[in-house]
């Protein structure tokens, strides 16, 4: 099997727990201390990936060139990775970051929509990256298509794939089998990669399962920081892979420290499993859709598991954030005498 | 006597062009469908309805018997290609050009926005599908109070975008954005395009957010309210699905804006639904069915206008 190579997530994912308010010294303190700690790559943008910031999904304290402009000069150890989502961000923004020192890059869509992706993928190769194809809603497709869609992702350069799993809503099974498919599907050489949410509490779980059929790189989070119920916490699935006798970079103790002491108290909203995040797996909705649910359940006095559930029915897929005050107001509609 | 008009391209916007055309226009007469597959689906339905197709392109348009009396060509084709046919055509004074791809070879036309502005151009571009359900709701807001910056997010069934969409989604985004800008009269403009696949197949959606000065929220209302009125006009299915929706941006907690920075205001919401016509694709494919409306529209306008 490939290395392990974690990738780390509290500067993306993690975004979306503060509705992507991090300092930019915060950003470069804590990607600094993850260097040190040994993680293989540290990835760094809106939540939304590059250019999310907007009224749809919450605009950032900085642009992300702000965010990742000086870090890479201070990561000896680590790659300094971003985000893209083709229909968001263009192939502009992507070589502005790989101007700032970016080095490699995951391009997602939602796991049916691969052919939205060759340009981009295609483009972060040229630009001499090394590209994931990220492959989001996983719960959304079956093994066989979902690997099919990987294939187009692999056939346009991509040097890894992931299972990405938005909703936290894949059992272990769901993650094994997806997993099988890809490596059953894709070249030898094809990384196969995973990305799980907290929501049913198997986000260590499932990236171990991952792991055990194949997947090489895994994504976690300082203390689960990330959206929803949180990522893998980072922190936890080293303490995990110790005792499995896995060997990877990354240092236990310096983890747990940065987790505790400076990723914990920046939570506004503490990130965990709790019936509002645990509705989201539950419904298999998308994890970043939470903040905005609870917002427009506080702005029209409605219940933001039942908004959830609702968007959940619709079968609303990430980025579709519009659509959670559409569903509040025909909530609001239907319920007036 | 209704006037003579040509398409270039036999994909999905092609051909439901042509079936508006031919069931709807009193002002316009498809002359010839030109396509470049003489087996494509688009080519074979032209000529199940008795229009005179070409499978040669624009090269072989131009050699037609037809061409001389052809005063309007529509282009949808792709970005590439319209550079190509514009080459051609512009060598003929007498012919109007209204291009449906991203090419953006001339003005940006919104029908209801700024048609009176470009009335005389020989090359009109019809932005993107998201652009034409979008910007009339940006303009409205910007007769009222000033829009600083607009943001649309089009969600579009999986099933209604084509090859060409796909893999140049960049384009949308990109050209959008400046329409917003250019025509929607946005300081600074963003959009964002999501699939969804969904089935049935979810009708189109968009969403429109602009940040603007402050204003009196009745009369952005209304503005609104009367500019759905205006695009239902030439695309019925066209509405407003929820109540405009309102918030204050104070200037204690500003939203910082790439480009612009720090800026406080006026948040409203529009959130459309654009139902097609069900021509050639079903009703889902409002994005489609916006698309060759206004195109349509405009070629209906520019004959009233201009002949």
């Amino acid at each position: 099997m490939s290395k392990i190579y974690i990738q780390d997530v509290t500067l993306r994912d993690g975004m979306h727990a503060i509705r992507h308010q991090y300092g930019k010294e915060k950003i470069l303190e804590i990607a600094i201390a993850l260097d040190k700690a040994g993680v293989d790559a540290i990835e760094i943008s809106h939540g939304d990936g590059l250019a999310g910031g907007s009224f749809n999904y919450g605009f950032g304290k900085h642009t992300d060139w702000d965010w990742l402009e000086g870090v890479s000069e201070q990561l000896h150890h680590a790659k300094l990775t971003t985000l893209i989502l083709p229909g968001i961000a263009t192939i502009r923004d992507l070589k502005k970051a790989r101007d700032l020192g970016v080095e490699s890059v995951r391009v997602a869509t939602h796991c049916t929509e691969a052919d939205i992706s060759p340009q981009h993928i295609a483009a972060a190769k040229e630009l001499g990256m090394d590209v994931g194809g990220f492959l989001m809603m996983a719960h959304m497709n079956n093994p066989s298509d979902l690997a099919a869609q990987a294939k187009i992702m692999e056939d346009a350069g991509a040097d890894c794939v992931y299972v990405t799993d938005s909703a936290g809503a894949l059992l272990m099974d769901g993650v094994a089998d997806r997993i099988k498919a890809f490596k059953d599907t894709l070249d030898d050489s094809t990384e196969v990669g995973i990305h799980c949410h907290h929501n049913l509490s198997l986000g260590v779980a499932n990236t171990i399962v991952a792991m055990q059929h194949g997947a090489n790189r895994l994504d976690a989070s300082l203390a689960g920081m990330g959206a929803g119920a949180g990522n893998c916490p980072l922190e936890v699935l080293v303490a995990v892979l110790n005792k499995m006798e896995v060997t990877h970079n990354s240092d236990l103790y310096q983890l747990m420290d940065i987790a505790d002491d400076v990723i914990r108290p920046l939570q506004t909203r503490p990130v965990r499993v709790d019936r509002e995040t645990l509705s989201l797996g539950y419904a298999g909705v998308y994890s970043s859709f939470l903040l905005h649910s609870e917002q427009a359940a506080k702005k029209y006095g409605l219940d933001t598991r039942s908004i959830l559930n609702e968007l959940g029915k619709r079968k609303m897929v990430g980025g579709q954030e519009d659509m959670i005050v559409d569903v509040a107001l025909d909530m609001l509609a239907n319920k007036r005498p | 006597m209704k006037t003579k008009v040509a398409i270039i391209g036999s994909g999905n916007i092609g051909t439901d062009l042509m079936i508006k055309i031919i069931r709807l226009s009193e002002s316009l007469e498809m002359a010839v469908f030109v396509g470049i597959d003489p087996a494509s689906d688009g080519l074979a339905r032209a000529r199940k309805m008795g229009v005179t197709t070409c499978h040669t392109g624009v090269d072989g348009l131009i050699k037609m018997n037809e061409w001389e009396d052809i005063k309007i060509v529509f282009d949808a084709t792709s970005a590439r290609a319209h550079l190509y046919n514009w080459e051609k055509i512009k060598a003929f004074p007498d012919k109007k050009m209204i291009d449906l791809t991203p090419a953006a070879v001339g003005p940006y036309l919104v029908p209801p926005v700024n048609f009176l502005d470009n009335m005389d151009v020989s090359n009109v571009n019809m932005v993107t599908c998201g652009g034409q359900a979008t910007i009339p709701i940006v303009a409205a807001v910007n007769r009222v109070a000033k829009v600083h910056y607009g943001e649309i997010v089009a969600s579009i069934a999986s099933k209604s975008a084509g090859p060409g969409t796909r893999a140049n989604i960049d384009e949308f985004t990109e050209t959008t954005a400046q329409a917003i800008e250019k025509v929607g009269g946005a300081e600074r403009g963003k959009a964002i395009i999501v699939l969804n696949p969904a089935e049935p197949p979810l009708v189109m959606r968009d969403t429109v957010f602009t940040l603007s000065e402050q204003g009196d929220r009745e009369a952005i209302r209304n503005s609104i309210h009367k500019m759905v009125e205006e695009v239902q006009k030439y695309v019925p299915g066209y509405e407003l699905h929820q109540e405009v929706q309102f918030d204050d941006i104070p200037e204690s907690e500003p939203v910082f804006i790439e480009g612009l920075g720090l800026r406080h205001g006026l948040k409203t919401s529009v959130l459309l639904k654009v139902k097609g016509a069900g021509h050639y694709l079903p009703e889902y494919a409002g994005n489609l069915d916006i698309m060759t409306s206004a195109a349509r529209a405009t070629a209906e306008r520019l004959i009233d206008e201009n002949y």
